[in-house]
């Protein structure tokens, strides 16, 4: 190993890729994270046994949030592309492809963060209420206050499936460990630096994991 | 005070209140009780607004507590603390923000020193002011439940609204916690609303009661007159009571005893007076609140009753014939 890691070039190279990971998946977990709690405060306002029931919303904003899940992450990409071209100028390169990526764990951390809000003891919710909160309290002091720790982990998570899909996101130029993986490793034969990526990746979805775990005994 | 008139509430098709009347007032503790399913817990949901009710109307001090009148509905809720059978404590803050939370709901804020001093003050109540800072999880039911009492009167209630608040605790527990009630009714003068299926909760605390069944109430009362010996069936049947199984023949008579009656040696008084002898038959001897209460059933011949009922009235002994 260390007669690959003292090769200047391939360093440099990787080294290069890793921060462009990093840059994805940092931009695009920030996006969703912010874009998607807003669906799942809408899905979970709106629940049967949400604080304002209603039905028709709940079952639209479900479906959507099905739709845009199904696409298969790759479909997504070439889709997305004269949306990704007007919202960066550009169609090609690592910070395009954070839209794609952003679009497409949108609605999944909104499920996610759905999920995990609904999960908040309905005794609690109403010990709210009988003490006189409003809803927006309620949502704030007592849903949000109470999931953090479970919508923590939904975000580790997604930043490990999001590092995944950064490796396709190479296919639109986007760059990263994985597309380096892919291009030098698999299509080039050159069997180190699949290695050497593989092992980049393997270690960092680790520490992600790790951190998370920490954060949520941290936090619960 | 508390005025349920008429009060009928239904989910869907079934009713669950059918035409609800109580008052309570000022300064008791009041039982609402009945089996699982009689719309106790409905009832009480409706007091505090967290649920709405159909027709007729509850007044709180004369003011009515209407669902859709969010305003005065908040003013209402916050004159009335309430716990509930599983503490629904948050379990990511610690014990002293769990208390400061409905201070939270009112724009108060809970760190300045007079906040400070009303929830220490609180959690001495309780005696809880060792664990400030322990996690709800660290907690046992008995203090939980105490956590959430401190909660339910920090913000000055005038009332305190008990959903079944010992059914999940052991009896020496929920003992200690129906002590920490009668304090807290007795000291800050704060009318208390429990409803339980415990008879000892009933026995041990409340002034009053109500019996609920079948979402109606079938009898108001003091716990000792409702319970000593219940007429109705339903009531005879929540306490068990083998009451049906007098003897047939002859008379029953009933002798009711309060406080003072249970140090005379009536029985024998009156076996030795009237020269004749009689079968006790059914005896119950119970505490409520901080007096016995007893009461048995003779069972003698048709001839010995009237003389046996002149004996009683001399001795000023409550009595009933019984069938």
């Amino acid at each position: 190993m260390s007669g690959i890691l003292s090769n200047a070039g391939m360093t440099e190279i990787i080294l290069n890729a890793f921060k462009q990971t990093l840059y994805m998946v940092f931009w695009s977990t920030l996006f969703s994270v912010i874009l998607g709690f807003i669906p799942a405060i809408i899905l979970t306002l709106t629940a049967p046994d949400g604080l304002k029931p209603n039905k028709i919303v709940y079952e639209i904003l479900s479906f959507i949030v099905n739709v845009f899940r199904s696409f298969p992450f790759i479909i997504l990409l070439v889709i997305l592309i004269p949306f990704t071209r007007l919202v960066v100028g550009k169609a090609i390169g690592t910070t395009a492809s954070i839209v794609p990526l952003t679009i497409s764990a949108i609605p999944y951390i909104a499920r996610v963060f759905e999920t995990s809000l609904r999960e908040t003891n309905p005794g609690v919710i109403e010990a709210a209420r009988s003490f006189g909160a409003s809803n927006f309290q309620i949502l704030m002091r007592v849903y949000v206050k109470e999931s953090i720790p479970r919508m923590l982990n939904g975000v580790v998570l997604l930043i490990i499936s999001l590092i995944g899909y950064s490796a396709m996101a190479g296919t639109v130029g986007g760059g990263g460990v994985g597309d380096i993986a892919i291009r030098y490793g698999y299509q080039q034969y050159k069997t180190d630096y699949l290695i050497v990526c593989s092992i980049i990746l393997i270690a960092f979805v680790q520490f992600i994991q790790m951190l998370g775990n920490y954060m949520y005994k941290k936090m619960s | 005070m508390i005025q349920i008139q008429n009060v009928k509430k239904s989910f869907k098709k079934t009713e669950v209140l059918k035409d609800i009347s109580i008052e309570i007032e000022k300064g008791e503790i009041y039982g609402i009780i009945g089996q699982s399913g009689a719309g106790k817990s409905t009832l009480l949901r409706c007091i505090n607004g967290l649920e709405s009710y159909d027709d007729g109307q509850i007044l709180v001090d004369g003011q009515k507590v209407d669902i859709k009148d969010k305003t005065n509905l908040r003013l209402l809720q916050k004159r009335m603390g309430m716990i509930f059978q599983g503490f629904n404590l948050l379990e990511r803050l610690d014990v002293y923000q769990n208390v400061a939370l409905p201070m939270k709901f009112w724009g108060i804020n809970p760190n300045t020193p007079e906040s400070k001093d009303k929830i220490m003050k609180l959690l001495t109540l309780v005696g809880l002011e060792e664990k400030v800072h322990a996690k709800p999880r660290e907690l046992s039911g008995g203090q939980k439940q105490r956590v959430a009492i401190a909660r339910a009167l920090v913000l000055d209630p005038d009332f305190l609204l008990c959903d079944e608040a010992t059914s999940a605790l052991d009896p020496e527990i929920t003992r200690g916690i129906l002590a920490l009630l009668q304090k807290i009714n007795k000291e800050m003068g704060i009318t208390i609303v429990v409803v339980t299926h415990q008879m000892e909760v009933v026995k041990q605390i409340c002034q009053r009661v109500a019996f609920l069944s079948d979402g109606r109430v079938l009898a108001v009362g003091k716990p000792e007159q409702l319970f000593i010996w219940p007429k109705e069936r339903e009531i005879r049947d929540f306490l068990r009571e083998e009451s049906d199984k007098l003897p047939t023949t002859g008379v029953n008579l009933k002798l009711f005893f309060f406080g003072e009656g249970n140090q005379r040696p009536i029985v024998t008084m009156m076996s030795q007076e009237l020269g004749t002898d009689f079968n006790i038959c059914w005896a119950k001897l119970e505490d409520f609140r901080e007096d016995v209460y007893g009461s048995l059933v003779l069972n003698m011949e048709e001839k010995d009753l009237q003389r046996a009922c002149d004996f009683l009235d001399k001795h000023d002994v409550t009595w009933e014939v019984v069938s």
